[in-house]
């Protein structure tokens, strides 16, 4: 039977080895920007004393949620967190999540449009996020180590692939759920197809975009999580350290963290996505 | 009069092999075999006609006879598969991407049967849509935008979002939104079919109220003959893509081309176009439920010489008394109407055709004709009608 083997991995295995040795200037140039970005990042947060970002991040919840409960909630969480001594990694998290985040947006939104407005491009994005949405997460770490080596660079590079799924999904979800009927009016009235996109197809899908942005943060965070394996600081850093050196409660009081950062997180953004349907159906 | 639009031989046939369609229809077989025998669907078949500038044309037709995809080849949201089609003389149908989108600025505007209102935009960006993707500027466009909406009586609405207006004002938002551009033509699919009978009625006369200040070329889409009458200076009558009847309103009522025609015709019969609000008596008398007690209901109903008489209370009708039990009232020396006051009367809104009021006339008492606020506004009772029927008939005979 060996001789009969189909290839998959040796194949896999070819095509990341062909791409380090002549695409280098792409992993290279990712690198620089996610590596400058988080420096710069967990600099800048770490320059403030925590009990600020602390007020400031109380702050934000309260804005972006106006509700009391949530924003209370961040304020007794991250006291917490900082009481735990847990706020330098949790601050590195954060970064990850963020920076790792806005590149699956970035990349999926503008899939999601294009996928929502050709047919052949449905086609052929749609199986491939099932691929992608089946696949267990740890998969996704294996390509970042001779892409990236160990480190953040690498973890980002899996936390990207890994959470952005939802983002290209419920975009264009969104996009094609507007009604044809609607999509006929804007034609009658001579739109171009971008002053369609932006005028209709965009505002209209937003609350749905929003809840695929949800998710993606909360699969970022899980990954990001799992990417201490690769050498991700942070939070799941804390955990790994943990596992290694059997501390339970060093594992624990990380985990909760966690689930802290992933609580809030949530809350906002599902606030969001909320507020914005309530004022466009108002 | 000038010709506006000129249609010639236009066919729209749905599927992936048009030409296998029209073979077979010109070979003379029907709609229903072509399905069968290639998949593909006659949407409109051989049709010309033109329409004059000014005029409203409406064109009906039942369900699935290729009305919407008529107009929506005019300006060519669907794509015709053979024919011509002249505007202004010139043939639109071999414009590019580019000149199609200014024409459908410049030309078109379109009202639509569910309204298809951008629900995430006020009622004034609605309006201002069409001038939005030409690049008007905001102060102009939003005056263009705010015209039009008093045009059509929506001042004040501005800032409302579609969801929180009525069917008839989503309505008129998506006339005055068509207007906001000042087009030529006009094209209404359906416009006021998904609107409820007295809102439509409303819709209809304020139409043409419009047609007579702006003038435009109006194709308007009817399933409905008696809309069809009314607004139509010209009438077309479609049956399963193709035309079956061209003509007046008069021409068509009078001389039906077939029996298609003769079923929409059948369905105008007067006492449908007699109304309750065309054969209702003004009440002579109303009694007050807060002021009167029996003794001036009795006295009200004596004036006016009539044996019942109907209460009201802050403009809205209550019941009927009758003129025995507000005698037995008076002698018990009751002071109010409370107790003799018959509240299960029978009602009928002011556009309830005639046809449905007979049955109701049956037992002796009168019908209220109430508005839609409750507010009393005639009274019918079984002679009137009769009268006014008669009258009906020996005028629409002799027109
Ligand atoms: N996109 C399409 N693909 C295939 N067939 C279509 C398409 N659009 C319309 N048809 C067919 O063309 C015919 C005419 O449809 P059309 O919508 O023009 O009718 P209509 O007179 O407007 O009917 P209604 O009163 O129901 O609106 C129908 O048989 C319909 O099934
Ligand atoms: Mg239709």
């Amino acid at each position: 039977m060996e001789h009969l083997r189909i290839p998959i991995g040796r194949v896999i295995e070819l095509s990341i080895d062909l791409f380090t040795e002549h695409f280098s200037f792409i992993t290279i140039a990712f690198s620089q920007v996610t590596e400058n970005g988080i420096k710069y990042l967990v600099k800048a947060m770490m320059f403030f004393p925590p009990w600020t970002l602390i007020l400031i991040f109380t702050g934000l919840a309260w804005y972006l949620s106006r509700r009391r409960g949530i924003a209370l909630f961040a304020l007794i969480g991250l006291a917490l967190i900082w009481n735990m001594g847990l706020w330098a990694p949790t601050m590195s998290t954060i970064a990850l999540v963020f920076i790792s985040t806005l590149m699956a947006i970035l990349i999926g939104m503008p899939l999601g449009i294009v996928s929502a407005l050709s047919q052949a491009a449905y086609r052929i994005i749609m199986p491939i996020l099932d691929v992608m949405q089946t696949m267990p997460a740890f998969v996704y770490l294996i390509p970042a180590i001779p892409l990236f080596g160990l480190g953040p660079v690498g973890a980002i590079f899996s936390t990207v692939i890994f959470a952005m799924p939802p983002a290209i999904r419920l975009t264009c979800l969104g996009i094609r759920q507007v009604p044809v009927e609607l999509i006929e009016a804007a034609d009658a009235f001579g739109s171009t197809k971008s002053q369609k996109l932006f005028k209709l197809q965009l505002p209209m899908a937003t609350p749905t975009i929003m809840a695929g942005i949800n998710q993606t943060v909360m699969l970022a965070l899980s990954m990001v999580v799992i990417a201490a394996m690769i050498g991700a600081k942070g939070l799941g850093g804390e955990v790994w350290k943990a596992i290694q050196r059997l501390q339970p409660d060093r594992g624990f009081e990380s985990g909760i963290a966690i689930v802290i950062i992933a609580m809030i997180f949530d809350r906002i953004m599902q606030r969001i996505g909320n507020k914005k349907e309530e004022t466009e159906t108002r | 009069m000038t010709e506006k639009i000129v249609v010639e031989n236009l066919y729209k046939i749905f599927g992936a092999h048009p030409e296998k369609g029209l073979k077979l229809y010109q070979e003379g077989f029907s709609k229903d075999d072509i399905m069968e025998k290639t998949k593909q669907t006659i949407g409109i078949a051989d049709v010309s006609f033109t329409v004059n500038e000014g005029e409203i044309l409406v064109i009906m037709g039942l369900s699935g006879s290729g009305k919407s995809t008529l107009v929506r080849c005019i300006n060519r949201l669907i794509e015709p598969s053979y024919g011509k089609i002249f505007l202004d003389g010139v043939d639109i149908t071999g414009l590019s991407e580019e000149e199609l989108r200014k024409l459908r600025q410049e030309r078109f505007g379109m009202v639509f049967q569910h309204f298809a209102l951008f629900p995430h935009r006020t009622v004034l960006k609605n309006v201002e849509y069409g001038l939005e993707i030409q690049k008007v500027p905001p102060p102009v466009r939003r005056e263009k935008a705010m015209q039009s909406l008093e045009q059509v009586g929506l001042k004040g609405w501005e800032d409302s979002y579609p969801e929180q207006l009525s069917g008839g004002m989503q309505q008129r938002v998506g006339l005055a939104r068509a207007l906001a551009l000042d087009p030529d033509i006009m094209l209404m699919d359906e416009a006021f079919s998904a609107l409820d009978p007295l809102i439509r009625r409303d819709m209809q006369d304020e139409l043409l109220d419009l047609q007579e200040r702006v003038q435009k070329t109006i194709i308007f889409i009817s399933h409905d003959l008696d809309e069809a009458l009314k607004l139509g200076d010209r009438i077309i009558l479609m049956k399963d893509g193709k035309i079956v009847q061209e003509g007046a309103a008069e021409d068509i009522l009078t001389n039906p081309a077939d029996e298609y025609v003769e079923k929409f015709v059948e369905d105008v019969d007067i006492s449908k176009m007699i109304t309750a609000e065309t054969v209702m008596k003004n009440p002579i008398q109303v009694a007050s439920f807060a002021h009167d007690g029996p003794k001036a209901a009795l006295w009200k109903m004596k004036q006016a010489g009539i044996s019942s008489i109907f209460v009201q209370h802050k403009s809205r009708l209550q019941g009927l008394v009758s003129a025995d039990d507000a005698v037995q009232a008076l002698k018990e020396g009751v002071k109010d109407l409370t107790g003799i006051l018959q509240t299960d009367i029978t009602t009928v809104l002011p556009d309830t055709p005639a046809s449905e009021l007979f049955p109701l006339l049956a037992e002796s008492s009168p019908v209220a004709v109430v508005n839609a606020e409750g507010r009393l506004k005639g009274v019918i009772v079984k002679g009137t009608l009769l009268a006014a029927l008669s009258e009906g008939v020996s005028n629409n005979g002799t027109s």
